[in-house]
């Protein structure tokens, strides 16, 4: 899995490639720390290129949600998740811990 | 019948997917449906490393894929602790999200996804998980 961050004026902008599964998700844990631990706390997640999310990965991304919104001092919003995963979150009950916009752009924009 | 054996390491689980996929792909579901099955197969194997083995290394998962006109079957065998889903509390989803806590949530969502599961744990200590997906 290959993950790129970008660091905007208004938030941070992770994108990551290919699998999140137990083997991977850690790496994904890492890029978000890398962020928050530098006192960052507004993120948008690019889903575009994953191919699957297990609930470990999920869970990373609920964990840095815990961190982002401690405080109210930000979010974490994820763009692009097509329609496979989305009923993934949905069956897990876990979909309403974020919003979700249809494209990066609008992700970006709503911080 | 498909059949391999693979090391319990979560580097393992691309390849389990990738298997199980060819099985999942000859019955014909559809997309949605594909992927879900795979999300349970992992979400069963990464059990099986973390809680059967108690981490990656020392055993091995056989998955077994067998498919029918309208359903696939997978079986998942292990050597390591025996597995009683009931002891596994029902994880509650519906709170708020700093008191929310994940264990539980692979569980949750095998059971959601497969049409039927079972757990047996054999004599000679071998534990086998059978899922079966319907179309």
């Amino acid at each position: 899995m290959d993950i790129t961050t970008k660091q905007y004026r208004r938030c941070d902008l992770v994108k990551a490639v290919g699998r999140i599964d137990s083997n991977t998700a850690p790496k994904l844990r890492e890029a978000f720390e890398a962020i928050t631990s530098d006192g960052r706390f507004r993120i948008a997640f690019d889903m575009s290129e994953i191919t699957f999310i297990s609930s470990v990965g999920v869970w990373v991304l609920l964990e840095t949600q815990k961190i982002c919104k401690r405080y109210n001092r930000g979010d974490l919003v994820i763009a692009n998740v097509n329609e496979k995963i989305r009923h993934t979150l949905d069956l897990a009950g876990l979909i309403t811990f974020f919003r979700i916009f249809d494209d990066v752009l609008d992700a970006v924009g709503s911080f | 019948m498909y059949k391999a054996t693979f090391p319990g390491w979560f580097k393992s689980l691309a390849k389990i997917s990738e298997f199980v996929s060819r099985a999942v792909n000859e019955v014909g579901f559809d997309e949605t449906t594909a992927y879900t099955v795979l999300v349970a197969v992992d979400e069963a194997c990464t059990n099986i490393i973390e809680h059967a083995y108690g981490g990656e290394g020392p055993g091995e998962i056989q998955c077994s894929c067998e498919v029918s006109e309208d359903s696939v079957t997978i079986i998942l065998r292990d050597h390591g602790k025996p597995f009683d889903p009931t002891t596994v509390p029902e994880p509650n989803f519906a709170v708020p999200l700093e008191q929310l806590e994940f264990r539980g949530a692979g569980l949750v969502l095998i059971q959601k996804i497969m049409d039927e599961i079972d757990f047996t744990s054999t004599p000679d200590g071998e534990n086998v998980l059978t899922m079966v997906k319907r179309k």
